[in-house]
């Protein structure tokens, strides 16, 4: 037993992992944060609520204001991209919602950030609530919608009950509720936390999960905007994304464009795990070149050599590092070079990894969290595992290797949900990139990298 | 209509059908494990993965809807190549035990194993062990490790059997397919989750290990117990009935049969089945050959007849017998000159009989209960008498219609109910009194009858009126309690009225399998002729028991126990030997439906012919053979019959009249039928036959008789009383009728009227007890 003990004191923070830090550029969404000012008049000291003011105060006071048009416009200009992993253009997904459709509609905001590496979600709700309650009232006011829900997952029950704390305030205020600040726009925004599955992060899995029912994803279509939450019309984003919005309307789409790259608007925030020298989560404008960000983080933890990046939570696949060295952090960039941007967590490894035994915890990690319910999934997972954990320990055959990646190729695009591709994609790519260090296992049943490393 | 292009073919389906459908009118075979037509898509096995242009990834024919101009190849290298890894996955956790399998030979896996999987495995790690289930007596899921997690006993639990007591527990590979925290299955519909299980997770526990499918031979018959003549298929080895499946017929059964029609079968090859003629002679009984039982018959009916006139003479039998039976009967009976014939041995109310020469019945198709909008349903154990019916209706609320109940207990059907009306039996006449008068004051027009000075407003009994005003397609059911009630013919009057006055088809769901073709062949009593009540309960001279056994089937058993004791010649056809016939003469063997050609004619007044599937087992013959020889050996006239046809053909005369032979009209007109009863003072009885009960061959049938649903009779008390007489669970009571009483244990029911106590029948543990609506009395035992 003790041996499958995990000793929790070597996880420890040494209080340097934060988002406290001055190293952001241009921070938008975490400046000028220090751990203590997340309450609601802090946030409005900051600025908080003006972009709501600015569509909704300005009516009550018999002035145009916004109309829901103009802030879904805004947000197509701004080019704003889904913080949570796919990359797809909020204003278009908004403007996917029947908003004159006379039935219940719903907001859902993924705050379960269940990928390996990613905390930013967390940083956000623990330190800047009232973002994110602004983004979504705004959200719901561009289209419709009277009910949201806030989904936080269930390890940081903190968090939540803080986002629950941070709702009274805003309910007190007149920021939630009926009439907001004298509008017509009402809007009751839920926090519900939920039990710790990874699949839960998977959009439909999570509206299952908010019913009631077991999280497992249903397949599309229909898609959520036509067919969600209690089989009404809704609309899922990141808590990153609505995190965005207030900036958005205050300034102005353009203007968030301009903070990054064409097609890739704004700041993104990172979240620099790994063998870096200062973790934590560093906010940087979209386009900023991934040598930046490592020294921002102060570089490889010890002075070591970089050797790989999994530059967007565990599902993306690896990159070399000399690939990696050539890539600015946006979507298109790091599509190009063959992975994705993901949920933003850098997974920055040294040349003392074994990329077998790395595998091996990512593929682990998807057997376990797979939620059964498609075939290739529930079975392939289980497969890559047992390859993988032969091949680690020096039970590898010479064909395991192209079975490997024929196994990850038959998961791929026939799973209901992406955890399927999750699983595959950094099999595929460790083997594409790191077959050496592979077929070494096979050959001397051992790690290329010394143990004494 | 969209125009789809699949495999190089133009195929045209209906906007919102999905890839599946298409093929299926094109007749291209697409393999598949999770979809089932008559179930929700899941989507969840990937095993249809077909090639869609223009769309990236391989799609699942059965989950993605048809757009115009759709190119799908189902057979390009893409679908192939992902349908053989999905069959991969599939196999590599799954059993190599097919030699051993109850599934082998007719298991889905294993068909399309053979098309998509590969020769070899190339999976060399250790195979998961998935850990066996004890769900009940009729389900065995013993090789939980053969499930391939397709979801469909899941789906078929929630959405036909209206319970999910079939769940996917835990995550990813650790994924089972089990019961909530160890329960057993106890839907009356669950045989059917080993029909669609693709794999042999789940299997048969009564036929497990008994035959290879390729040993049986599959003969066509018609379940004989309730009233929707489920099609089946019979299968035989070595002329014994071993396993019983549904043909599927759309507009009888779908693809279902309820576990009595499947399991039922064990009975047939029971230890207790009669195989010679018996006689008692000095107390013991004696086997005998036919012509001395026959003979010894024959005497005795002339004798009685000689000495006592025929007004001695009397017949009884069950609507469970064909239509050739029961017509041979009661020619003979009326041969003899009595008039003294009837199957309505649970009726109280006599006088409701449909016109002559015309039955009662459903009042519309079966396949018409799928789509009502309203449905108000009078006097039923809806989900225990007729697991199809309810099925039926229970799809009609998932279309959004309303279904409600007037009843004394609200037992659960396992669907939403729109609205309910509780009141005891006594009172239901008044509760439907209250109905018709809602509507009338809504329709403007005169109540049928006047409602007592001091009547309350019903808020129910609005609710259901109101229901009953909207929709389009509308029925008013009367269930078996309604068509055994005292006032079964003030029930039918009302109800007429309510469906003249809303639109409602009204008609009776019909106790059993041939309910309306006994009344075709006037198996009823004629002028001067006894009914069954008055058969049941005076000394009769001579009585035929066509399978009936008294005690369980009569509405007042205790009086039918009096009543056999006092009676002279008790002749009792029937299949078991251990047939509960006090003071009974002779034992004539007669075959069960699967020993005998025969009809049975369905509640919606459908005729089924079917033949015998296997040898009559022993000595045993078909009732329509020992009727016609008896027939002969009494002299009587028109007993030449030679096939069973030759009694269809004279029992039913011309097929094409029938449908007009089905009237649920009164015999006097409404208004003038209808006086309300004087209130009942004091505790009244409400009776169900439990499911598993109703009939000699599910009485018989071992495993149904282990079931959750055929557990001895408990008496069941509103909770006022319950409280008032202090009890506590576990306590017995001694239930009075008269000087009848029995001594059984109690659990309180909440929705049982006041002034109610549930007590069933039909069940040796209640055979001495009196009117399955009489008045009863409970005190503490």
């Amino acid at each position: 037993m003790s041996a499958l003990m995990v000793d929790l004191s070597q996880f420890q923070a040494k209080g340097t992992e934060s988002c406290f830090h001055d190293r952001h550029i241009t921070p938008q969404i975490l400046a000028g944060l220090d751990g203590s000012n997340w309450r609601l008049k802090d946030y409005e000291s900051r600025g908080g609520y003006q972009a709501l003011r600015k569509i909704l105060g300005a009516q009550a006071n018999g002035m145009t204001g916004m109309t829901p048009d103009q802030v879904v416009a805004e947000v197509k200009a701004s080019g704003l991209r889904g913080r949570g992993g796919a990359g797809f253009p909020t204003g278009l997904k908004w403007s996917f919602m029947p908003r004159a459709l006379p039935v219940q509609k719903y907001l859902v905001c993924n705050s379960d950030e269940g990928e390996p590496g990613t905390c930013k979600d967390r940083d956000i709700l623990a330190y800047n609530p009232h973002i994110v309650i602004e983004g979504m009232v705004i959200a719901a006011y561009a289209m419709g919608i009277s009910v949201g829900y806030n989904y936080i997952h269930g390890e940081i029950f903190s968090v939540y009950e803080r986002f629950e704390e941070a709702l009274d305030e805003a309910r007190a205020a007149g920021y939630l509720g009926d009439n907001i600040l004298g509008s017509k726009h009402r809007f009751q925004l839920h926090a519900f936390h939920g039990f710790g599955a990874y699949i839960c992060g998977e959009e439909t899995a999570l509206l299952e999960s908010v019913e009631g029912k077991k999280g497992q994803p249903r397949f599309k279509p229909p898609f959520p905007a036509s067919y969600g939450l209690y089989g009404k019309p809704t609309t899922i984003n990141n808590t990153e994304t609505f995190a965005a919005v207030p900036w958005i309307i205050r300034n102005g789409g353009t203007a968030y464009l301009g903070c990054g790259k064409p097609n890739n608007g704004g700041t993104k925030i990172f979240s620099m795990v790994g063998d870096v020298e200062r973790p934590g989560n560093y906010e940087v404008p979209m386009g900023t070149p991934f040598g930046r960000i490592l020294e921002l983080a102060g570089g490889v933890k010890g002075g070591r050599q970089l050797k790989a990046v999994i530059p967007g939570g565990s599902s993306a696949p690896v990159l070399p590092a000399h690939i990696m060295m050539d890539c600015t952090m946006d979507y298109d960039s790091i599509a190009k070079a063959g992975s994705m941007l993901g949920s933003g967590a850098v997974i920055v490894m040294d040349d003392t990894r074994c990329m077998v035994k790395s595998l091996l915890r990512l593929s682990y990690f998807y057997m376990h969290e797979s939620c059964g319910q498609c075939t290739p999934c529930r079975e392939g997972t289980g497969w890559l595992w047992r390859l993988v954990n032969r091949l680690e320990h020096g039970h590898g055959k010479p064909e395991d290797l192209a079975l490997l990646d024929s196994v990850a190729e038959s998961i791929m695009g026939r799973t209901i949900c992406a955890l399927g591709d999750a699983a595959a994609m950094p099999v595929r790519g460790m083997i594409k990139h790191f077959r050496d260090e592979f077929v070494h296992h096979l050959e001397h049943k051992i790690c290329m990298v010394p143990s004494y490393v | 209509m969209i125009e789809i292009e699949l495999d190089g073919k133009k195929v045209s389906v209906v906007e919102g059908s999905m890839v599946m459908h298409a093929a299926d009118v094109a007749g291209i075979t697409i393999p598949h494990f999770c979809y089932h037509k008559k179930l929700s898509i899941a989507a969840n096995c990937r095993m249809c993965l077909v090639d869609i242009e223009k769309a990236p990834k391989p799609m699942p024919a059965c989950a993605t809807p048809v757009i115009p101009g759709m190119v799908v190849r189902t057979k390009s290298d893409k679908a192939i190549k992902a349908q053989k890894s999905v069959m991969e996955f599939l196999l590599i956790n799954h059993p190599l035990d097919c030699p051993i399998c109850d599934q082998g030979g007719e298991c889905q896996l294993q068909d399309l194993a053979v098309g998509y999987g590969a020769g070899a495995s190339r999976y060399d790690e250790e195979k998961r062990v998935v850990f066996h289930k004890n769900v009940g007596p009729l389900i065995s899921m013993q090789e939980m490790s053969r499930c391939i997690h397709c979801t469909r006993c899941v789906r078929f639990g929630q959405e036909l059997a209206g319970a999910m007591e079939l769940g996917m527990q835990n995550r990813g590979e650790h994924s089972e397919i089990t019961t909530f925290v160890g329960q057993t299955i106890d839907s009356e519909l669950s045989g059917n989750m080993i029909d669609i299980c693709p794999v042999g997770a789940l299997t048969s526990k009564p036929f497990r290990y008994a035959a290879r499918t390729w040993e049986l031979s599959r003969r066509k018959s018609i379940s004989p117990h309730d009233s929707t003549g489920a099609n089946l298929v019979v299968q035989v080895k070595a002329n014994q009935v071993l396993r019983v499946l549904p043909l599927e017929n759309e507009d009888v059964n779908e693809c279902w049969i309820a576990d009595r029609d499947r399991f039922s079968y064990e009975a047939l090859n029971s230890a207790q089945r009669l195989h010679t003629p018996m006689i008692k002679q000095g107390g013991q009984w004696q086997p005998v050959d036919w012509n001395t039982a026959l003979g010894f018959v024959a005497d005795g009916l002339k004798r009685i007849q000689a000495d006592h006139g025929v007004a001695g003479i009397g017949a009884l039998a069950t609507a469970h017998r064909t239509v050739e039976e029961l017509h041979l009967l009661a020619k003979l009976v009326r041969g003899l000159g009595s008039e003294s014939i009837d199957f309505r041995t649970r009726h109280a109310d006599f006088s409701n009989a449909a016109p002559a020469g015309s039955a009662h019945w459903l009042g519309l198709p079966i396949a018409a209960l799928s789509n009502l909008d309203r449905a108000l349903v009078v006097g039923s154990f809806l989900r225990k008498d007729h697991p199809l019916f309810a099925q039926r209706l229970r799809q009609s609320v998932r279309r959004g219609g309303a279904v409600m109940s007037l009843h004394a207990v609200h037992d659960d059907w396992a669907m939403p109910l729109a609205a309910t009306i509780t009141a005891a039996p006594a009172a239901w006449a008044q509760a439907l009194a209250e109905v018709a008068a809602c509507i009338a004051t809504a329709q403007g027009v005169a109540a049928p009858v006047e409602l007592p000075q001091d009547a309350q407003p019903n808020p129910d009994a609005e609710a259901v009126a109101q229901a009953l005003l909207s929709g389009n397609h509308k029925a008013v059911l009367l269930g078996n309690a309604a068509a055994q009630h005292p006032q079964a013919s003030t029930l039918l009057a009302l109800a007429q009225w309510i469906g003249a006055n809303t639109g409602a088809a009204v008609g009776y769901l019909t106790a059993d399998a041939n309910t309306v073709g006994a009344q075709w062949v006037n198996a009823l009593p004629g002028a001067g002729g006894l009914h069954a009540g008055q058969m049941l309960s005076q000394p009769m001279k001579a009585l035929l028991l066509l399978d009936v056994e008294p005690a369980l089937d009569a509405a007042d058993a205790a009086a039918a126990r009096a009543a056999m004791a006092g009676s002279g010649l008790i002749v009792a056809l029937t299949s078991f030997k251990d047939a509960l016939v006090h003071n009974a003469d002779v034992l004539l063997p007669i075959t069960p439906f699967t020993e005998t050609a025969g009809t049975f004619v369905n509640a919606e007044g459908r005729v089924q012919s079917f033949h015998g599937v296997v040898k009559p087992a022993g000595d045993s013959r078909p009732a329509w053979k020992v009727l016609r020889v008896l027939g002969n050996l009494l002299g009587l006239p028109g007993f030449n019959h030679e096939t069973s046809e030759d009694v269809r053909a004279e029992a039913l005369g011309d097929l094409a009249s029938l449908p007009r032979r089905l009237d649920n009209r009164c015999r006097v007109p409404v208004s003038a039928a209808v006086t309300l009863p004087a209130p009942v003072v004091g505790l009244q009885r409400l009776a169900d036959v439990p499911i598993y009960a109703t009939d000699s061959l599910v009485r018989h049938a071992p495993s149904l008789q282990l079931t959750a649903d055929a557990r001895p009779p408990m008496a069941g008390l509103p909770t006022a009383l319950w409280q008032q007489m202090g009890m506590a669970p576990g306590d017995q009571v001694r239930v009075t009728q008269g000087t009848a009483s029995a001594v059984l244990p109690a659990r309180a029911d909440p929705t049982l009227a006041a002034n109610t106590v549930r007590v069933p029948a039909g069940h040796a543990h209640t055979a001495m007890l009196g009117p399955m609506f009489g008045l009863i009395s409970v005190e503490r035992a």
